[in-house]
């Protein structure tokens, strides 16, 4: 029984190897580009425009309205990875419907993967926000004692991060092969529909704390960090 | 192992490449679109408002013109009723004005016709009496008319009071220029001779006599002094006769006055009241002839 999709191996060349998890995610990868390539192609700037169109503008306003949602802001500056993260995890564990398929963020190497993107994306973004320096002392806080904490936490985040996906997905997964071989029939539908839920919100989560790390980072200290007065109506 | 270091390497790596592909043609080119999208409503919008103000605006202009027009209608419709009464009264009194002045010319005309054709109705009847008279007299006593009536006012001047006598004496004796003698026809040289022989005789002073015809006076004689006068004349009889006529006719116009007022309308009447002098010595004239 394989519990990850790295265990189905198509190629390997020492230390090079073409697993599930890289194959059905170039598939995914494939889907959702030419997928976008192909709506964003003829898009209206009119007010009448394609029930596709529609679609993806939801999806990526809905987005954008999460993470500033957050207090991320501006939000474009962040939706290419924060996004990109959302629609890779949920439709991940979207295709599960698909026969034969095996969602990738089933496999820890790909959690962990995303994981550690976040887990290097993060400091980035509070660097340039607030200077290497500025990124750095807020380590420091509130007192120097926390540091450690604070470098445990950030360490201990990502490995939460990537187990709490894997395990959600794998045991996803997992249950719905042992329901197959238990009782094939009526059950295995329930769970995968469960299943699907399941993977939405994984998906949220895991963008959505991305998001929190992220504005945790950039949010600048001292006077810098008053909220702007809200424009008046 | 769970993990697999090289797929972990490859997913992040997939991962990044799949950020770029979204951002390439998923997240700019539907942003894109949004932003357009919300500029062009945007724009509209404005364009909207801005159409909203301009027509709220011309609403604005439009109303207050309307009040505008409606005042200046209501001023110049108040205006041109007060011209139009004024300029009626005015006609009006030209009107009356040119009526009174017709009326009046129309009145004096009538008045005026009437009275030449009474004058020569009365000429006329006074010419046909006189020569009527002339022709009885003359049949009845061969003798000529103006003959009788130099006899006649011979005879007058001898059966004169003694009031009037002793008036006319003074005038003739005091006055500087002769004593003149009018009549409707040529004295003959023996009447003449009469009427100063008869002067002599009554005043018993040399009389200066000048005589003059006078046709107007009808078959008549008169004498004249330094403003006295004695006279006879036929013209006398026919004054008298035309005023009687005059009075009957005017009698019969009244009459006829009164009914047209019974069955018709003022101005019909009040021109039927002046006709009757017309009208009558017409018939008269019709009658003498």
């Amino acid at each position: 029984m394989r519990l990850s999709p790295d265990d189905m191996v198509f190629w390997q060349q020492g230390f090079f190897k073409l697993n599930g998890t890289i194959v059905f995610t170039w598939g995914l990868m494939l889907v959702l580009a030419i997928g976008a390539m192909l709506i964003t192609r003829n898009l209206s700037t009119e007010l009448h425009r394609s029930r596709w169109q529609n679609l993806l503008e939801i999806i990526v306003t809905g987005i954008e309205q999460q993470i500033e949602d957050v207090g991320l802001r501006p939000a474009r500056k962040y939706i290419g990875f924060l996004g990109t993260l959302f629609l890779f995890v949920a439709l991940a564990s979207l295709f599960t419907i698909v026969p034969g398929y095996e969602p990738p963020t089933g496999s820890l190497s790909t959690t962990a993967a995303l994981a550690l993107c976040v887990w290097v994306i993060v400091p980035l973004y509070g660097i340039r926000e607030q200077g290497l320096g500025g990124y750095l002392k807020s380590y420091l806080e509130p007192t120097a004692i926390m540091l450690p904490f604070n470098i445990i936490s950030e360490l201990s985040r990502t490995l939460a991060l990537a187990v709490r996906l894997f395990g959600n997905m794998m045991s996803g997964a997992l249950i719905l092969a042992i329901l197959l071989s238990v009782t094939p029939f009526i059950f295995p539908v329930v769970m995968s529909a469960l299943g699907l839920l399941t993977g939405m919100v994984q998906a949220y989560i895991f963008s959505i704390l991305a998001t929190v790390y992220i504005a945790a980072a950039t949010r600048v200290t001292g006077p810098r960090s008053e909220p702007r007065p809200v424009p008046s109506a | 192992m769970l993990i697999d270091w090289f797929t972990v390497g490859a997913q992040a790596l997939n991962f990044l490449i799949l950020v770029w592909l979204l951002k390439r043609f998923l997240y700019r080119p539907i942003l894109g679109a949004i932003d357009a999208r919300e500029k062009r409503i945007a724009a509209e919008l404005a364009d909207a408002d801005a159409r909203k103000a301009e027509a709220e605006r011309e609403r604005e202009e439009f109303r207050r013109k309307n009040e505008q027009f409606d005042q200046q209608r209501t001023d110049r419709m108040k205006m041109a009723i007060i011209e139009v009464g004024v300029e009626r009264q005015r006609l009006l009194d030209e009107a009356r004005k040119a009526a009174d002045g017709m009326r009046a010319k129309r009145q004096e005309a009538l008045l005026s016709e009437a009275h030449n054709l009474n004058q020569a109705i009365s000429r006329q009847a006074q010419q046909e009496v006189f020569s009527v008279a002339r022709m009885a007299l003359k049949d009845l006593a061969a003798a000529n008319v103006d003959e009788r009536i130099s006899e006649v006012f011979i005879d007058r001047l001898l059966e004169m009071d003694s009031g009037s006598k002793e008036r006319l004496g003074k005038a003739l004796e005091t006055t500087p220029d002769p004593a003149l003698v009018r009549s409707a026809f040529d004295l003959p040289a023996e009447h003449r001779a009469a009427i100063e022989k008869a002067l002599h005789d009554i005043f018993s002073i040399d009389v200066r006599v000048r005589f003059v015809v006078a046709p107007e006076l009808v078959g008549g004689i008169e004498l004249i002094a330094n403003g006295q006068k004695l006279a006879w004349s036929i013209a006398d009889y026919l004054t008298s006769l035309e005023s009687q006529v005059d009075g009957l006719l005017a009698e019969r116009g009244e009459v006829k006055t009164q009914t047209t007022l019974k069955h018709g309308s003022t101005s019909i009447a009040k021109t039927e009241g002046l006709n009757p002098k017309i009208t009558e010595p017409s018939k008269l004239d019709r009658k003498g002839e």
